[in-house]
């Protein structure tokens, strides 16, 4: 059956072969001036960066659908949550404001848009750019490079081994599931809600109570291994440093550079088209 | 002398959840170079003193602990957990849940990886220990990607690449087919004697360790040793079966044939056992098998068709009948698609083309829940089914939710679990249950839905001798009293040469043989394809020239059932 790892595929481009730490220290790089800076412009960039990037990673649409569509709907459901909860935040941050249309605390103003533009762009620039941390980077590598950035190896390593049963998890949850419909249990589309619900209930307690033996054996067959004595650990799927993984590292500083620049050019966070002095 | 590598004296152990210890007064010793087996049915403290051995016990698991234990003349107690896995290195039964790394050398470079040495150096070991182990091509394939044997071989790796002395196995043999259990006992053998190791064993499966040569055996039952000894002397004081332990097939053979195994030299070894002057009384015990007399078909499955990838078909034109009132045996090596076609045949799966009718009607528009009534599927692990707290909730959930009036529900209930030994349990919590009882309820709750066919996936796995017969007699009971065709999917030689009439081969979708499971035993290339091993039985008619070794089979046969009628 699907037997891909979360996505990471070994596919043969610059983007695999640079280091898991390089990349993740350039994503961390990339996202955090991104979160950081509101100048469109800059927020365009970064789009187009990420996009081309990912043109290069060849990553299929397919492989990434069900993760944009999932991101989208998030985006979608919190830019209507700003605009419900905050209608007003774009013009207390601009400073103007120009109603486009209703009034009084309800308006919807050109302010309030243009800032909702803002984060929505955040969110196409950081999706492509997890993407590709994700799928050109084996998850073991990756746990090395969590680790080698200051992350206590045992978490990263429990980000990595929960890559390792995730397989494991579904399969039970397909049987469990089949065999409790199989007993009587609606899961079906066919069923109510209600039944469908309880049904469901039915299929959490046996993968509850798997999962947990599961994790028995695993935390006994780490410790029977010595995991956790040393303060360190290595890595076997940890790659040297070469050439291209600083080329990436200088050019996500670059980026990070133009960023913090811009906050200085702006006056702060905002690029203010309103602003007509 | 030399000095033991394990020195246990007078060891008494009890669980902090149990009230009773699980180990009373435990001593042995083991001495370098030693090969020992220690046996035992379930429940009877085999586990717990392996974890004694390794040091889960006390450091995993808590409880009162008396006597004096030593690892190479240290106190287990005072060393830590990783003190000892560098001195013992640990194989766990489930070869699935243990194997911890994303790819095959990561799982190999575990251990080192968790003591900080260079990758360099960890790249080199993983090498040429996956080259020992016939790795060395699979280093990237991940654990979903591996048969039961090659990620028993990958443990095996992962803990000789320490370079330790001691070698513990919790049953080994209990998640591979008998073609792979009978590689690993080999390999474990060569091993030995090629690394000087001193291995132990945990295991209740007789017949198939004694493949690995051991030195020693050790049995245990209820909590003590019963008996420690050479595997010949055990196997002359014909002890095995009274504590829950089926003795080699070809020993119980000879008990049947009169033979004084009492005083006979070698016997432990059916390939060096001289039994010559016995032959002909051997040979009289033959009973010729009764062919399979059920021809009413009942499930037919014709032009299947199945995959699960585009370009890779499983079943393709598959066709075949199962008979009204039949035991049928369905084997093969491991995911070559005997679950699959289970569930095909249950609706867990739907097939991309071709027909499955019972009865003459097609089964296929029908939802899972209806296929159910009619062909009932028990899982290979209980625990994947059981949802409610008490035994009658468990078994007669299936007919709450279709609706039976409460009255009819008590009689049917109470009528299954008659059946199945289980009444005087009925208030019981599903917890306190153990393995094989928790088996028996999930048959029970399948059985009161009244199915015509019923399908068990590996319903002998994890099961010792005492409990698969008490299985063996009810599948029995169900098949004769209420006329239910039994599909078995299994590697058990033994279930399939005693207890299946007709048997298909599938490998790799493809239908080799449907057959006898006489016929296929002794058709050598196809026991091969399906990843089987002939028993012992075998070994010794080839060794005695007695033709047709099916046969004995069927003595043996003979045998169980006159036990099962006592």
């Amino acid at each position: 059956m699907n037997n891909t790892l979360f996505g990471y595929k070994q596919r043969h481009t610059w983007l695999n072969q640079t280091t898991g730490t390089a990349k993740l220290v350039g994503f961390l790089a990339l996202t955090s001036i991104g979160m950081l800076s509101y100048d469109t412009r800059f927020l365009l960039g970064l789009g187009v960066l990420a996009i081309a990037l990912m043109r290069s990673a060849q990553i299929k649409y397919r492989e990434y659908a069900f993760m944009l569509k999932l991101v989208l709907i998030f985006a979608v459901i919190n830019l209507i949550m700003v605009a419900v909860l905050a209608p007003q935040y774009g013009v207390q941050l601009y400073g103007t404001r120009h109603v486009l249309i209703g009034r009084g605390y309800w308006a919807l103003t050109q302010e309030q848009v243009f800032y909702e533009c803002n984060l929505l762009l955040k969110y196409l620039f950081s999706l492509p750019l997890a993407i590709i941390l994700l799928f050109t980077t084996n998850p073991s590598e990756f746990a090395a490079g969590l680790n080698k950035i200051g992350v206590s190896y045992k978490i990263a390593y429990a980000f990595a081994i929960t890559l390792r049963y995730i397989p494991d998890v579904q399969r039970d949850y397909q049987t469990i599931s089949l065999a409790q419909q199989a007993r009587g249990y609606e899961i079906s589309k066919q069923a109510t809600l209600w039944a469908r619900s309880k049904g469901a209930v039915q299929i959490i307690l046996p993968l509850v109570f798997t999962s947990l033996n599961r994790i028995d054996t695993i935390s006994q067959a780490m410790a029977l291994r010595r995991f956790g004595r040393e303060k360190q650990r290595s890595w076997y799927q940890e790659q040297a440093f070469k050439n291209r993984d600083v080329i990436v590292i200088l050019g996500a500083l670059v980026v990070v550079g133009v960023g913090i620049g811009l906050l200085f050019s702006n006056h702060g966070r905002l690029y203010n088209p309103f602003h007509t002095s | 002398m030399t000095t033991p590598i394990i020195d246990l004296q007078h060891v008494t152990f009890k669980y902090h959840a149990q009230a009773e210890p699980t180990l009373h007064d435990v001593s042995l010793q083991i001495f370098p170079g030693e090969k020992v087996l220690i046996a035992g049915a379930s429940g009877s403290g085999k586990t717990t003193l392996l974890r004694l051995l390794n040091g889960l016990i006390p450091h995993a698991y808590t409880g009162d602990l008396t006597g004096e234990l030593t690892l190479n003349g240290r106190a287990i107690l005072d060393q830590t957990l990783s003190e000892l896995s560098l001195q013992a290195g640990t194989v766990l039964q489930d070869s699935d849940a243990q194997f911890v790394g994303l790819t095959v050398a990561e799982d190999i470079a575990f251990a080192l990886e968790n003591d900080h040495r260079p990758v360099a150096e960890i790249k080199q070991a993983v090498a040429t220990w996956a080259r020992r182990f016939g790795l060395g091509a699979r280093l990237d394939l991940t654990p979903q990607m591996l048969s039961g044997g090659q990620k028993q071989r990958t443990a095996m790796a992962g803990v000789l690449v320490d370079d330790g002395k001691l070698l513990l196995f919790d049953e080994p043999l209990a998640s591979l087919d008998p073609a792979a259990g009978w590689e690993a006992m080999t390999m474990i053998d060569g091993l030995q004697a090629a690394r000087d190791l001193t291995v132990v064993i945990i295991e209740h499966r007789i017949e198939e360790v004694l493949r690995a040569n051991v030195d020693r055996m050790i049995v245990m039952s209820a909590g003590r040793i019963v008996a420690n000894d050479t595997p010949t002397a055990i196997l002359q004081a014909g002890i095995l079966p009274q504590y829950g332990l089926d003795e080699p097939l070809y020993i119980q053979l000879l008990r049947q044939a009169q033979v004084d195994v009492r005083q006979l030299p070698d016997v432990a070894d059916v390939q060096r056992v001289d039994v010559a002057a016995h032959a002909t009384a051997i040979a009289q015990l033959r009973v010729p098998i009764q062919p399979s007399v059920h021809t009413q078909p009942q499930l037919q499955i014709a032009h299947l068709d199945f995959q699960y990838d585009k370009n890779q078909p499983l079943f393709e034109q598959f066709n075949t009948t199962i008979h009204q009132g039949e035991i049928l045996g369905i084997v093969g090596k491991n995911g070559s698609g005997k679950t699959t076609l289970s569930h095909l045949l249950t609706g867990f799966l739907m097939p991309d083309a071709g027909d499955i009718q019972l009865d003459g009607q097609s089964v296929l528009s029908q939802s899972i829940k209806t296929r159910a009534e009619n062909i009932g599927y028990v899982l290979q692990n209980p625990n994947h089914m059981l949802t409610k707290s008490t035994v009658y909730d468990e078994v007669a959930s299936g007919l709450v939710l279709r609706e039976v009036t409460t009255d009819e529900i008590e009689t049917r209930v109470r009528a299954v679990l008659r059946l199945l030994d289980l009444d005087e349990m009925r208030n019981w919590p599903i917890a306190a249950l153990s393995f094989g009882q928790k088996k028996r309820v999930t048959i029970a709750a399948v059985l009161v839905l009244s199915p015509k066919i019923l399908i068990l996936d590996e319903p002998t796995a994890g099961q010792d001798a005492t409990h698969t017969q008490e299985l063996l007699t009810f599948l029995t009971k169900i098949n004769q009293q209420e006329q239910v065709t039994i599909v078995i999917i299994t590697h058990d030689m033994h279930l399939l040469a005693n207890f299946v009439q007709r048997a298909l081969v599938v490998v790799d979708g493809q239908l080799l043989a449907d057959t006898t499971p006489a016929e296929l035993l002794a058709d050598e290339a196809l026991v091969k394809a399906a990843s089987l091993r002939t028993t012992s039985i075998y070994q010794l008619a080839a060794r005695l020239q007695i033709a047709r070794p099916e046969e004995l089979n069927a003595a043996i046969q003979q045998q169980t059932h006159g036990y099962n009628k006592v």
